[in-house]
């Protein structure tokens, strides 16, 4: 083959004569069936030889309407839907949910109510994160902590068994408090489970934090800076991660996180590591919250006098959490009758995904799979 | 039995034999080798790993080759039928050719080559086209980037660990298995201790060389689904598995030869008998040990929940018994048919050993990414072996010249070489992904 024809080939102008060469770019369908895409996530890559040249999410394998849901179901009906969502944070959800339309109710659960569920939203967000924590080491392939991690996540969910029968999508909460009283044992139980936790995440930092391989495959892998960050919408730690100090447990206080102290960490370069540092910490911190939470939870009701019939008044509401991922939001319309004209939910995971391309281009095959690791998603709640 | 056998072909009939037995009890060994495998990996996660399947899943490799033999036989449809079928066969013939040259203690020997080494290291390395065919006749785009990937790795890999057996061969002086054991015998250490940084090396290298983690990228189940074997199912995906596994006791058996020792007992030089009698106490240790395993399934055999696991656990103990009789025997035997039955269990210790550390790295170690594998393999372990192979070249130049020990001549080389990894390493630092689109 003549010189000639070999550069214009690399060029992509010639293109029919590129097949000949092999020097053309290969599309590769990564899932819906992929163990890395974390559910059923489609990833189209365009592939020149193993680095990214372009990448699409193909989303709604999982769409269940949810949203549209709402619209045919009364206002405490629909609390058990919003726990199929982010389904490994279901806890959150609901706090988000029973907020929104307490707010729109003009209403406020008890302060007894207010501070059990800060403890409960604090101990999912640890182990929304431990299960982070665990596939994100799986897929790059570190295959032991995930298991010391679904370990210590038991403990949490044996916590939730404990409070409201159920272990993952819980509906722990209602709209106007709670509905169980806290069993007896649960301050012990949360402490111990603090207590213990401590020496567990140094546990997994000895394994990871200054492992070569894993600074190898995290540093410098999927940056994203501050101020696209910003433009995109991303929210939680992936925000933080990239060096912009926002939290809505600190910039809108909501629940009971107004009365206790934690820090909000943050890092610089927006990479993996990065993200990963800031996770780890913010476990540290959420154990913090939990730890002062159940030392002095105040006596009382738990549920607000709400009546049983749900009729908000006309309007709209839009009232966002600091959920495990991100900034958890819903937007509630009411029309006036016992089911709600609208609700749109703002999830983190689905915004935070647009991240991806972003981040993706110019990678590494493996760096996809810790690229779709550290946003962190949840097709539940992508899809909706 | 000699008069049964004409003398022309009596040279045949013992290599034939341990051909046989090899052919034979490899597969079973792979099996074992998995289900060591996997609970090794459920002790240090905190479970128990498979517990169905007889006692403490003792039979669950028979079940899943049961079910592996039984399962459908895929072949896609736009793959290269006749490629597809041929390359696990390329695979496992490799693995299973390489057997030959090995010495399993100093008996049992299927041929001694005068060029072993070589001859296990150049069959061992056709393996390769097995997966490279397999990638490419299963039209698959995983099948295919797998396969691209273990062909870089394994070239890569392959001058690393050839130059870190290089400095044993330099020690040595020669390429037969039983040779390079005796030389050990002679000078009195393993030439693990002797050239740790060429050991080291062939550690890292023979990781690489059969794809396991922390440098199992042709087949990272998180990237690329399977990697080569993604299209393969039933038999051929066993034997591919197959392939892989004995290509692990290939490299654990070389590394056991040529730096541990081979069949030699630990502690060789230490004759201590026990009184009265014209055995060693060392030479007591296998047939104790294997007694105390012995013991220990039949304490365990009435715990079995049911009465089939119950049996199971006594045949166990009974193996563990007849072997630890065999050993025990051994030791009243004649020297030669001793040192035979003998160096075999040195040997597969050695080996297990060796396969040990293999699980032990895989269970704690992320995996590499393809170009750090790349940098790894060229920037850090091949220079490394070549000043640790001209280290060696050196001490023993001092040996004859100023006949210093064994050991002695090569600490400064092991510091020299050291010194170097410790400057490599301070260069290897993580890049980030602007600095790698500039420089590669």
């Amino acid at each position: 083959m003549s010189d000639e024809r070999i550069t214009k080939t690399i060029s992509g102008m010639d293109s029919v004569n590129s097949t000949v060469l092999g020097a053309d770019e290969i599309i590769l369908n990564m899932g819906p069936q992929h163990p890395s895409t974390h559910g059923v996530l489609r990833v189209k890559l365009k592939l020149d030889g193993e680095r990214v040249a372009g990448s699409e999410c193909i989303i709604g394998y999982l769409h269940r309407g949810v949203e549209k849901i709402a619209e045919h179901r009364s206002y405490q009906q629909f609390a058990p839907y919003v726990d199929r969502m982010d389904y490994v944070a279901a806890v959150s959800n609901g706090l988000g949910y029973c907020e929104a339309v307490e707010k729109l109710l003009g209403t406020e659960a008890p302060p007894r109510a207010r501070v059990v569920r800060t403890i409960l939203t604090e101990l999912q967000r640890i182990a929304s994160h431990l299960l982070w924590l665990g596939t994100h080491a799986l897929d790059i392939g570190a295959l032991t902590p995930v298991f010391y991690c679904f370990r210590e996540r038991e403990e949490i969910l044996k916590i939730f068994e404990k409070y409201c029968g159920a272990r993952l999508t819980t509906h722990a909460f209602r709209i106007g408090g709670l509905q169980y009283e806290t069993y007896d044992g649960f301050e012990e139980d949360t402490k111990r489970f603090c207590n213990d936790f401590a020496h567990k995440i140094d546990e997994y930092e000895t394994l990871l934090t200054e492992n070569r391989i894993w600074v190898g495959r995290t540093k410098g892998v999927g940056i994203l800076n501050a101020a696209d960050a910003i433009a995109l919408g991303v929210t939680g730690p992936v925000l933080r991660a990239s060096g912009v100090k926002w939290d809505l447990r600190k910039a809108q206080p909501y629940a009971a996180y107004d009365q206790y102290e934690f820090d909000i960490p943050t890092r610089e370069t927006g990479d993996t590591y990065d993200r990963y540092v800031v996770r780890m910490e913010e476990m540290r911190q959420s154990r913090r919250i939990c730890l002062q939470a159940v030392e002095n939870i105040p006596t009382g009701p738990i549920m607000a006098r709400i009546g049983k019939v749900l009729k908000p008044p006309p309007g709209e509401v839009y009232h966002s959490i600091e959920a495990p991922k991100g900034e958890l939001g819903y937007y509630i319309v009411s029309d006036g009758t016992t089911q709600p004209y609208r609700v749109r939910v703002r999830p983190p995971s689905f915004i935070n995904l647009q991240a991806f391309d972003k981040m993706a281009k110019g990678s590494l095959i493996a760096d996809v799979v810790a690229i779709i690791g550290t946003i962190d998603i949840v097709l539940g709640e992508v899809d909706r | 039995m000699g008069h049964l056998i004409p003398p022309s072909i009596m040279p045949f009939v013992l290599p034939v034999l341990y051909a046989v037995v090899i052919v034979a009890v490899l597969p079973l060994l792979a099996g074992y080798i998995v289900l060591m495998e996997r609970k090794v990996m459920a002790d240090m996660q905190a479970r128990l790993g498979p517990m169905r399947v007889g006692p403490h899943g003792l039979l669950q490799p028979i079940a899943d080759a049961v079910k592996l033999l039984l399962k459908e036989d895929i072949i896609p449809d736009k793959a290269d039928r006749l490629m597809f079928w041929f390359a696990p066969l390329v695979s496992v013939t490799m693995a299973l050719l390489a057997y030959s040259a090995l010495a399993i203690g100093p008996a049992f020997q299927i041929a001694d080559l005068n060029i072993g080494l070589l001859f296990i290291l150049a069959i061992s390395s056709l393996g390769i086209y097995g997966i490279v065919l397999g990638g490419w006749a299963s039209n698959s785009h995983y099948s295919l980037l797998g396969a691209l990937r273990s062909a870089a790795q394994l070239v890569s890999y392959e001058t690393a660990a050839g130059l870190g057996l290089i400095s044993v061969l330099l020690l040595a002086g020669s390429l037969s298995m039983k040779d390079i054991v005796q030389a050990q015998s002679d000078q009195g250490v393993w030439f693990g201790f002797s050239v740790p940084f060429g050991f080291f090396i062939y550690l890292v290298g023979s990781i690489a060389e059969t794809n396991r983690a922390p440098f199992d990228l042709p087949e990272a189940e998180s990237e690329l689904v399977a990697g080569y074997m993604t299209e393969y199912s039933g038999f051929r995906w066993s034997l591919y598995f197959l392939a892989e596994y004995a290509n692990m006791v290939i490299v654990a058996g070389i590394a056991t030869t040529l730096f541990l020792g081979g069949w030699l007992r630990p502690g060789a030089r230490y004759h201590e008998h026990i009184p009265g009698t014209g055995i060693e106490w060392l030479d007591a240790l296998p047939a104790l040990l294997t007694l105390g395993v012995a013991l220990y399934s039949l304490k365990l055999a009435p715990k079995q929940p049911v009465k089939i696991q119950k049996i199971v656990m006594v045949l166990v103990a009974v193996l563990c018994l007849g072997v630890a009789g065999v050993l025990a025997g051994a030791l009243l035997a004649p020297p030669a048919v001793m040192q035979g039955i003998h160096g075999a269990f040195w040997f597969m210790a050695k080996v297990f050993a060796y396969i040990y550390a293999f699980l032990w790295i895989r269970f704690t170690f992320p995996r590499y990414r393809f170009d750090q594998l790349m940098r790894l393999g060229w920037r850090f372990l091949i220079p490394l072996a070549l000043v640790n192979v001209i280290g060696v070249g050196v001490a023993i130049v001092l040996r004859q010249q100023f006949a210093w020990g064994p050991i002695v001549s090569l600490i400064p080389t092991t510091l020299a070489t050291l010194g170097v990894a410790m400057l490599l390493a301070k260069d290897d630092v993580p890049v980030s992904e602007a600095q790698m689109a500039d420089g590669e």
